[in-house]
């Protein structure tokens, strides 16, 4: 065989032992730290991301929650608001129907007043007119057997006497 | 582009043809002592010393310590200072690269070689780095990555995510570290191994058979009964077919870690061959005129090689994965229904 390809003993021997060793002493303290913090590392980001994922998705339910919040309580004033309006209007047309019917009631009531003083007033006049009329015919009685026109004569000077006051 | 250069090449070839008969005379001698072949294979076998670059006068060389196993008489370690130049001592000798006992006994060669140096330089390189690494994380916890840390981060989630969890599957957790090691061992000692002065570790045959043997040898430890069933009794094959594929899978188990041995140790090695015909043929034609072209290619090719430097790694750690991948698979029964009966195709997981 030619030298190129004739394996050696001793290169051979040496080569076992030197890989070994290297091979035992990298493992364990090369490749087992570094292989460990790699996977540390890459699982700390996967963790990172996946929190910031879930942040975001938190942040954004929030969000939602709030615009509910903001659009319910919008309804809630909107729905206050009307009810005020209505309430204020109901109390308006209330007092409003109050005042007329108060105002009607006082009318009716001054009406019948002057209706009770008008009757008093004509039931007086009426009495005061057949007091007067009795009067002047008694004063009449009196007077007719003397003389016709002064008859006349005293009967409107008595009407002018009268006074209707 | 590629055509231009191809012209300058044979433009370049033929001056250096006629220059030959010149430089014949000049240095007859140089010119046949330059083997590129023995060159190159030099440079990328093994060696029990470490060349760095000669001058006229000096060789620079380190030597490493040799180990030498000699049943019933002990372990002998020595520098290889002692066997240079083909040295005798403590009655071991090299001969080509390869350690003899002189008295012809056996020897069992264990010696630091350039290759085990090499191996030893990226195992602390791996360490420090991948430590430094870790203590990045243990200081900085689940922080974003920063320096050496953030450079490696992306291969290894690489690795974890397309590699490992997509051809494993759910267990593939115990098997990350070997992935792993191999996929930064692989890649560290093919860039190491561009260096120049440095060793061609990961194509060297013993360094990938090692890897290559490993990784079988997790397969069948993992392999759970659906993936021998698949061997013995492969499912939707008429029975009369089983005595030709029972042969044919077995065969598969072999085969898969030796495809993985021969690919990254035949790429790294190409790459290195390549690289130093190219340079040789600076040495080849004796043209100065040569290396331009030379180094032209030799740049590409090593621009290349930074990329074969890590598909390689990619490749054999990918091919790792699915070989265990499909050791620990859950097969359903229903799932051979209607499935077809090609044992090639794994069955379809839900």
């Amino acid at each position: 065989m030619p030298p190129l390809v004739t394996p050696e003993l001793g290169l051979i021997f040496w080569q076992v032992v030197i890989f070994l060793i290297v091979l035992l002493l990298l493992r364990s303290f090369a490749w087992k730290p570094i292989l460990s913090s790699l996977k540390e590392r890459e699982s700390s980001i996967e963790g990172a991301l996946r929190m910031a994922d879930q942040a975001k998705l938190e942040m954004q339910q929030l969000q939602a929650g709030n615009e509910k919040l903001l659009a319910e309580a919008r309804m809630e004033r909107d729905r206050i608001l009307k009810e005020a309006t209505a309430m204020s209007n109901q109390f308006i047309e209330q007092a409003k129907t109050k005042a007329t019917e108060e105002g009607g009631r006082m009318i009716e009531q001054a009406r019948e007043a002057i209706r009770n003083e008008k009757n008093a007033a004509l039931a007086e006049v009426k009495n005061t007119a057949a007091q007067l009329s009795i009067d002047i015919a008694e004063r009449i009685l009196r007077r007719e057997l003397t003389d016709q026109p002064a008859q006349q004569q005293l009967v409107d000077s008595y009407l002018k006497e009268v006074k209707l006051n | 582009m590629k055509r231009l250069l191809f012209a300058l090449f044979c433009l370049l070839s033929l001056t250096a043809r006629a220059s030959e008969p010149v430089a014949t005379t000049a240095d007859a001698t140089e010119s046949e002592n330059f083997n590129p072949g023995e060159m190159i294979l030099h440079h990328i076998g093994d060696s029990h010393e470490w060349h760095w670059f000669s001058t006229d006068n000096d060789h620079y060389t380190t030597y490493l310590p040799i180990i030498a196993f000699r049943p019933g008489q002990g372990v002998a370690v020595f520098s290889s200072r002692h066997l240079a130049e083909g040295e005798v001592h403590e009655g071991l000798k090299l001969e080509h690269e390869h350690l003899v006992s002189t008295d012809g006994a056996k020897v069992y060669d264990f010696s630091i070689t350039k290759n085990v140096a090499t191996l030893m330089i990226a195992s602390a390189l791996l360490l420090v780095v991948f430590m430094t690494v870790a203590r990045g994380y243990a200081k900085r916890g689940t922080a974003a990555p920063r320096g050496v840390q953030s450079f490696f981060e992306p291969i290894i989630v690489f690795i974890r995510d397309e590699v490992a969890k997509k051809s494993i599957g759910p267990k593939y957790e115990r098997y990350l570290p070997y992935l792993l090691t191999v996929f930064f061992f692989i890649w560290f000692s093919n860039l190491l191994g561009l260096l120049p002065g440095s060793s061609n570790l990961t194509g060297n045959i013993s360094v990938t058979m090692t890897l290559a043997v490993i990784t079988l040898l997790i397969t069948l430890f993992s392999s759970n009964k659906n993936y021998w069933a698949h061997i013995f009794a492969t499912p939707g094959v008429p029975k009369l077919l089983l005595p030709i594929m029972i042969p044919v899978e077995l065969i598969g188990i072999v085969v898969k870690p030796f495809s993985l041995m021969v690919r990254l140790f035949a790429n790294i090695t190409a790459g290195h061959i390549v690289t130093l015909s190219f340079i040789s043929l600076i040495f080849i034609f004796r043209n100065v005129g040569v290396a331009p072209v030379s180094l032209a290619f030799g740049l590409f090719i090593n621009m290349l090689e930074l990329l074969v430097a890590i598909l390689q790694a990619y490749i054999f750690t990918l091919l790792t994965a699915m070989y265990i991948g499909g050791a620990v698979e859950d097969h359903h029964d229903a799932d051979y229904q209607m499935g077809g009966g090609d044992g090639a195709t794994p069955a379809q997981v839900h």
